[in-house]
């Protein structure tokens, strides 16, 4: 019975890879469940989004780093990230502005917003590929971890070692303050407090005098931050590539709708959620029980649940079960 | 200013009073579109190649059969399923397990043991149906209902787990995978679409109640699982190590080629060399692909044409345009529209087993959504949403500018970029990734038509 060999194995492979990718996941889906919120429809260009804010801050990156401008031990991306921030907000109110104004005006379906947003993620996809290419894209610097596998040894005298990359300490600590930020922005601040009584009842609302192209366009510039830091530590912290952006829609549609979309706060315990399901339920376990039972009881099988080739069919699978069970989400957003 | 509350919104693409007057243009209009369509694909035969330009019609004729589907299930119900490469992927699976020939020592191996754990899953799930009718609904069935799921899931594993190791240990560089019924394969074209019209049956039922954006999220994500397994089982599928040398429903080039008569024959329209028999016979062979795929796309149009003039497909339409009211005339329309989903589900599937009868091979790893769920899409909103022929119509100019945008962009660029000379790393990199801009081509072509032309091309005829 190794309790805290187990303890810090757990720690190590789904403890810290969680929170980092449950804190990507939450805030992405917090920009995916803004959307919602505010402009009723579905956005399906929100992956390419993030790609494209992601995109611009590497561009900036490389050519800070070509410069010769560091701020080790962190990473340069960070000072290019406003930069990135941006143009995604560039993006965001162009398309706003030439797709779904249009469409306010005209009162369409909710369905035809979610086509349009496919027509924006088709356009914004290839802007992406065309600018930077389909292939991995390689932008970190600065110091890799914040404590190495082997130190952690020999600190504790321990056998299993605890590794944390610096990004990903960065990942939670960025995500948290962008989340304390925005709760504070909803909370306090009257234009806030109009987002919000405009999401609740939009006719109210606008009786009381509350105008709807201001609140669309600061919708637009904190979906963009979002959706940009979002993309900066998710492709910092794995490797950017256009095509993974696009494949965290479906898990970041998981998180919103699992957490309760409409509902800031149920983004993020959907992205948590989600991001330990998909880790915990593909982990294999052997070893974790090997330091658990005693002797005669030890696992001969790997004791994983399903293959990690279905990583994403889980976020799927918790998205149908929630939507069977309490379709509302867990915090009950909007219908 | 106030906004009312949104009412039941049928598509908005679909407004009768207005369409109504449109119907003997209608005609016209898709003479000429299939009239341009046509003197554009003889323009690529002549300047390109005849063999890319029946390439593209017989592509355009499977995307026109899944946009087909589509449109059923859009303009019938206005159900927005983004699952489409999913029942193409399980069309596709049923025309590889139709023809392909079963392997006897995988089977011996493994077969049994797959068998049970398929009996286990059914058990499993019969008992889980069992409890919720007979049980009250409560905290008491849920726990039951859990424990009977991972009750069964466990055995289940225990069965499954070792009978796949033992299916695919057996000769994996060949097969490795249990092979299939080795039955000709223009009858798995059917095959196809029970498959899909099974997995629309199990989908339809968890995700038809939802709002129009959750389904397109829920069909999203079955489609991704769909694939997922079907990449991942390699027992059943050979997964990414491809399942080639599919039995052909068309003579072979090479057949062909060695047949005097097809010799002799090709002789009275060339020098009857070499080079004009191996052209011609890959001509044949596309032709003949072409003349099957036409039939079973006329065949579609005109049973979809009749369902439309008959009261079950006036019914349909008008459920779609007021729900409530056909709710009030105690119409059960979830079933309806599970119908609608099943119907249009199973058109794909056809369309998915032809794409690989086509290709002659299974390939997983090639089902990715953008070239075949959101192109379709584009298809049929382009083409006109809700009016069968136009989703046809959209089929052949999307693909058409699908495939030649990477010419045509090539093209453009370079003699936007003649300019800057040939080392130039601006003009290099804009023409390695010249084809790229045809997704963005696309998206704007979809805004365009969703902001300017909603009805799209061909717009729906209203028929009373």
């Amino acid at each position: 019975m190794d309790i805290l060999n187990a303890l810090v194995l757990f720690a190590n492979f789904i403890l810290v890879p969680g929170l980092a990718y449950g804190s990507q996941l939450a805030l992405g889906a917090l920009g995916i469940t803004l959307v919602y919120a505010v402009l009723r429809f579905s956005n399906f260009a929100h992956g390419d989004t993030m790609a494209f804010g992601a995109m611009f801050t590497i561009l900036l990156t490389w050519w800070l780093q070509s410069l010769g401008v560091s701020i080790d031990p962190l990473p340069t991306a960070l000072i290019a990230l406003p930069g990135g921030i941006v143009m995604s907000m560039g993006l965001c109110l162009v398309m706003d502005r030439l797709v779904y104004r249009h469409h306010r005006q005209v009162k369409s379906a909710p369905v035809v917003y979610v086509i349009a947003s496919v027509g924006v993620m088709f356009v914004t996809n290839g802007l992406v590929r065309f600018i930077i290419g389909p292939n991995d894209q390689q932008f970190s610097d600065g110091t890799r971890f914040l404590i190495r596998a082997r130190d952690f040894k020999a600190m504790t005298g321990l056998n299993e070692g605890l590794s944390i990359k610096l990004t990903q300490g960065l990942t939670v600590l960025i995500a948290l303050v962008c989340m304390l930020a925005l709760f504070w922005f909803l909370k306090r601040t009257r234009t806030g407090k109009a987002m919000r009584a405009y999401s609740d009842n939009e006719s109210l609302a606008l009786l009381s005098g509350v105008d709807p192209q201001r609140i669309v366009l600061i919708t637009w510039l904190i979906v963009a931050t979002l959706s940009t830091i979002a993309g900066v530590l998710y492709g910092l912290d794995k490797s950017f590539k256009p095509f993974t952006y696009f494949q965290l829609l479906l898990p970041m549609f998981a998180a919103a709708i699992v957490g309760g979309i409409g509902k800031p706060a149920g983004a993020i315990l959907g992205g948590f959620v989600v991001a330990f399901s998909e880790i915990a339920l593909t982990y294999a376990y052997k070893k974790f029980f090997r330091y658990l039972l005693p002797e005669e009881h030890q696992p001969d099988s790997l004791m994983q649940l399903l293959s990690t080739d279905y990583k994403f069919a889980i976020s799927f699978v918790i998205l149908v079960a929630v939507l069977l069970w309490r379709p509302t989400g867990l915090l009950r957003g909007q219908s | 200013m106030v906004s009312e509350s949104s009412e039941q919104a049928s598509p908005v693409i679909s407004a009768p009073s207005v369409v109504d007057a449109r119907t003997s243009s209608n005609g016209l209009r898709a003479i000429a579109g299939f009239g341009v369509m046509a003197v554009m694909l003889i323009g690529v035969g002549i300047l390109q190649s005849w063999s890319l330009s029946i390439a593209i019609i017989n592509l355009s004729l499977v995307s026109a059969i899944m946009a087909l589907g589509i449109n059923v299930q859009w303009g019938y119900a206005g159900l927005f399923n983004v699952g489409i490469m999913g029942f193409a992927a399980l069309g596709g699976v049923a025309a590889m397990l139709v023809s392909v020939e079963p392997v006897q020592g995988a089977w011996a191996a493994g077969g049994t043991g797959i068998g049970l754990s398929g009996l286990c899953v059914g058990i499993t799930v019969l008992l889980m149906m069992a409890i919720r009718r007979a049980m009250a609904p409560g905290k008491g069935q849920r726990w039951l209902l859990f424990a009977v799921l991972l009750i069964g899931l466990v055995i289940t594993r225990s069965v499954y787990l070792p009978s796949v190791e033992a299916i695919e240990r057996f000769d994996p560089a060949r097969s490795g995978f249990l092979g299939g019924l080795g039955l000709p394969i223009l009858f798995s074209w059917f095959v196809g679409g029970l498959f899909a019209a099974a997995g629309a049956w199990m989908i339809g039922k968890v995700a038809l109640g939802l709002r129009s954006d959750y389904l397109a999220i829920a069909t999203l994500g079955i489609s991704e699982i769909i694939i997922a397994i079907i990449k991942n089982e390699d027992w059943l599928t050979r997964g990414v190590k491809n399942v080639s040398g599919l039995p052909r429903p068309v003579p072979y080039e090479v057949a062909l080629q060695r047949n005097p008569a097809f010799v002799e024959w090709v002789a009275r329209f060339s020098d009857g060399g070499q080079e004009a028999v191996r052209g011609a016979s890959s001509l044949v062979v596309k032709l003949s692909y072409t003349g099957l795929f036409l039939t079973v796309l006329l065949l579609f149009l005109w049973l979809a044409r009749r369902a439309q003039r008959a009261p079950w497909g006036r019914m349909m339409r008008a459920i779609r345009d007021n729900e409530t009211a056909a709710n009030a005339m105690g119409k059960n329309v979830t079933r309806r529209h599970l119908q609608i989903f099943i119907i249009g589900s199973a058109i794909v599937g056809v369309a998915g087993a032809m794409l690989v009868t086509l290709e002659g091979q299974l390939t997983p790893g090639t089902y990715n959504p953008l070239r075949y769920t959101f192109l379709i899409w584009v298809m049929v909103i382009v083409g006109g949403s809700g009016n069968n022929l136009g989703a046809v119509l959209g089929a052949f100019i999307i693909w058409f500018f699908w495939v030649e945008a990477e010419p045509l962009g090539q093209l453009l660029i370079q003699t936007l970029t003649s300019g800057l000379d040939a080392e130039n790393v601006l003009r290099i990199h804009m023409l390695q990734h010249a084809s790229h801009m045809r997704l963005v081509l696309m998206g704007i072509v979809l805004l365009l038509v969703l902001r300017f032309s909603p009805k799209g091309v061909l717009p729906e005829q209203v028929r009373r």
